[in-house]
C-alpha cells in the first residue's frame, strides 16, 4: 500500500499560556510568559515555588461530581484540549472510521495528584481507606481511554511514557498509523499535571530546576521550570480531509526515533543529531527546507549547549540561517505533555508566519550560537519546521511539518 | 561536631560514592580524580545534606556560580565547615 499523506485537521491545548490553542497561540505571538509563583499545598515546604501552572481552573467549571471522581487533572487537561481539537476538525466517528480510528497520547507520569492526595492520606493523616477510583483515576492510560469513550473511537489506542519526548513519540506513532494506511484518523498529543507537592518535591531532587525563570539558549540560564496542560490534534489521512472539506492546518511529513544507549540523564549530541537527521531524511528534506526548530531548549546547561551542537551538525552552514527558539520560557517545561503544546509554535509558524520567541533572553551563549529569536516573536514565511524533543534515558523523537497542501 | 569528625564524615561518603576506600580520597582529589560524575555529585550531596541536617546551595546547571566550591575534596570540606557553623551560630 502506497504510504499515505498525513495533515492536521484540529487543534486544541490548555496550559499556562491559555485555556485554549487559540489563546496559547496570542500568548506565544506575544511573548507572554506563563510561569510564576505557583499555588499548589505545602508550596511553603518546597524550594522550588514557581512553575507554569494553568490559570483561573476550576475542575467543577467543566466537570460533574461523578466525572471529577474519575478524571484526574492530567485527564480533565486531556479531555478540555480534545474537546476543542474535535470541534475544529468536524470529525464524527461512527462506522467503519469508528472502527479504525483510536488515539495514542504521551505523558511521563500520568495522574500524580492522584497517587499525591492518596499517599497523603493513607501516610500522614493515617487512613486505612482509599477511595474506590483510585486505580482506573492515577493510570497513565486514563486520559486515552477517557478520550475513545467520549468520541467512540475503537481502534488502536495507548499512552506512551518515555518522559520529556512522551509526546513526540505518541504523535509519531499516531503519524505512522496514519501513514500507513491503518486508520483514517488518530487523535493524539500528550498531557501532564505534575505541578504538585510530591511532583515538585522529586524534580528538586535532582537540582536542574530554576528557582527564578526558564531562560533557555541564555549564558545565565539555570535551569528548567515545570509547567503543566494538554494539547491534542486531529491527525487524518489528507484525501479523508480534502474529500470533506476539512480545513487543514498542517502537513505532517516525518519522524524519526533514536536512543543514546548512554546516560540516564545527562544529553548525547550523536543521538539527537541522528533524530534529527532521521526526521528529515523520513521525510525526504534538505537542511536549507527547514525554516525553524521548535528546541527541546529546556533552559538546562546540558540540553541547550547539547542540542545547539546536534543542529550545527546536522545543518551545516544553514544552522545559522534558520529560526530554533523554545517556547518552554513561556509555558514551563510541560514533561510528558511539552512537545504536544509546542507543536501548536510549529502549526502557528507554518499557518500565521509568525515564529514563537525565545522570552528571557539575557546573554549570548557561544555555545548556543543560533538565531533563537530572542525574547520578540518574528514574522516569518517558512515552509518546513522540525519539533525536537530529547527525554531524560536518552530517549529521542523530532516530527517534521510542511505548510498545508 | 568537631572539624575531624565532619571531615571524616565526609571523606567517607564521598569515598562511598566513588567506590574507594576513605585512605584513598586525598584532601586534594577532584572529583574528576575519584571518578564522581554530576549525577553522583548530586547524590554525595544529598548524602551530606542529610548526614548534617543542612542545605547545600548547589545547581547542577552552573556549580561554578554555586555558592559552594566543589574544585577539591579540601573545598567541599571547607564549604560544609562553613554551613554547619552558620547554622549553629
Amino acid at each position: 500500500m502506497a504510504p499515505r499523506r498525513v495533515v492536521i485537521t484540529g487543534q486544541g491545548s490548555i496550559n499556562a499560556l491559555g485555556h485554549t490553542a487559540t489563546e496559547t497561540c496570542h500568548a506565544m505571538a506575544e511573548g507572554r510568559c506563563g510561569i510564576g509563583p505557583i499555588n499548589v499545598r505545602d508550596v511553603e515546604r518546597l524550594s522550588i515555588q514557581i512553575g507554569g501552572q494553568v490559570q483561573d481552573y476550576l475542575a467543577e467549571d467543566h466537570y460533574n461530581r461523578q466525572q471529577i471522581a474519575l478524571y484526574d487533572r492530567f485527564t480533565q487537561f486531556t479531555l478540555l484540549a480534545a474537546k476543542e481539537a474535535l470541534a475544529q476538525s468536524g470529525l464524527v466517528f461512527e462506522g467503519a472510521l469508528a472502527a479504525e480510528a483510536g488515539v495514542v497520547l504521551g505523558t511521563a507520569a500520568g495522574g500524580v495528584n492522584t497517587w499525591d492526595e492518596n499517599y497523603r492520606s493513607v501516610y500522614e493523616e493515617g487512613k486505612n481507606r482509599v477511595h474506590p477510583f483510585v486505580i482506573p483515576k492515577l493510570m497513565n492510560n486514563a486520559a486515552a481511554s477517557h478520550i475513545s469513550m467520549v468520541y467512540n473511537l475503537k481502534g488502536p489506542s495507548f499512552t506512551v511514557a518515555t518522559a520529556c519526548a512522551s509526546s513526540n513519540h505518541a504523535m509519531g506513532q499516531a503519524f505512522q498509523l496514519v501513514r500507513s494506511g491503518i486508520s483514517r484518523a488518530m487523535v493524539t498529543g500528550g498531557s501532564e499535571a505534575m505541578l504538585s507537592f510530591g511532583g515538585i518535591k522529586a524534580w528538586e531532587g535532582l537540582r536542574v530546576l530554576s528557582r527564578d525563570a526558564c531562560r533557555p539558549f541564555s549564558a545565565n540560564r539555570n535551569g528548567m521550570v515545570q509547567g503543566e496542560g494538554a494539547a491534542v490534534f486531529v491527525f487524518e489521512e489528507y484525501e479523508h480531509a480534502r474529500a470533506r472539506g476539512a480545513d487543514i492546518l498542517a502537513e505532517v511529513v516525518g519522524f524519526a526515533m533514536t536512543s543514546d544507549a548512554a546516560d540516564i540523564v545527562m544529553p548525547s549530541k550523536q543521538g539527537a543529531a541522528r533524530a534529527i537527521a532521521g526526521a528529515m531524511k523520513d521525510a525526504q528534506l534538505n537542511p536549507e527546507d527547514v525554516g525553524y526548530i521548535n528546541a527541546h531548549g529546556t533552559g538546562t546547561a546540558a540540553n541547550d549547549k547539547t542540542e545547539c551542537a546536534a543542529v550545527a551538525d546536522v545543518f551545516g552552514s544553514h544552522a545559522d540561517k534558520l529560526m530554533i527558539s523554545s517556547t518552554k520560557s513561556m509555558h514551563g517545561h510541560l514533561i510528558g505533555g511539552t512537545g504536544a503544546v509546542e507543536l501548536l509554535a510549529c502549526v502557528m509558524a507554518l499557518r500565521e508566519g509568525i515564529i514563537a520567541p525565545t522570552i528571557g533572553y539575557e546573554e549570548p551563549d557561544p555555545e548556543c550560537a543560533l538565531d533563537v529569536v530572542p525574547n520578540e516573536a518574528r514574522e516569518a514565511q517558512v515552509d518546513v519546521v522540525l519539533s525536537n524533543a530529547f527525554a531524560f534515558g536518552g530517549l529521542n523523537a523530532v516530527l517534521a511539518l510542511r505548510r498545508a497542501p | 561536631m568537631a572539624e575531624q569528625d565532619v571531615q571524616s564524615k565526609v571523606i567517607e561518603i564521598i569515598a562511598e560514592q566513588a567506590v574507594l576506600e576513605p585512605s584513598d580520597v586525598k584532601m586534594t582529589s577532584t572529583l574528576e580524580d575519584l571518578g564522581i560524575d554530576s549525577l553522583g555529585l548530586v547524590e554525595s550531596i544529598f548524602s551530606i545534606e542529610e548526614a548534617f541536617d543542612i542545605s547545600v546551595p548547589f545547581n547542577a546547571n552552573d556549580p561554578s556560580e554555586s555558592d559552594f566550591d566543589i574544585t577539591s575534596v579540601a573545598t567541599i570540606i571547607a564549604g560544609i565547615q562553613g554551613l554547619i557553623e552558620k547554622q549553629t551560630s
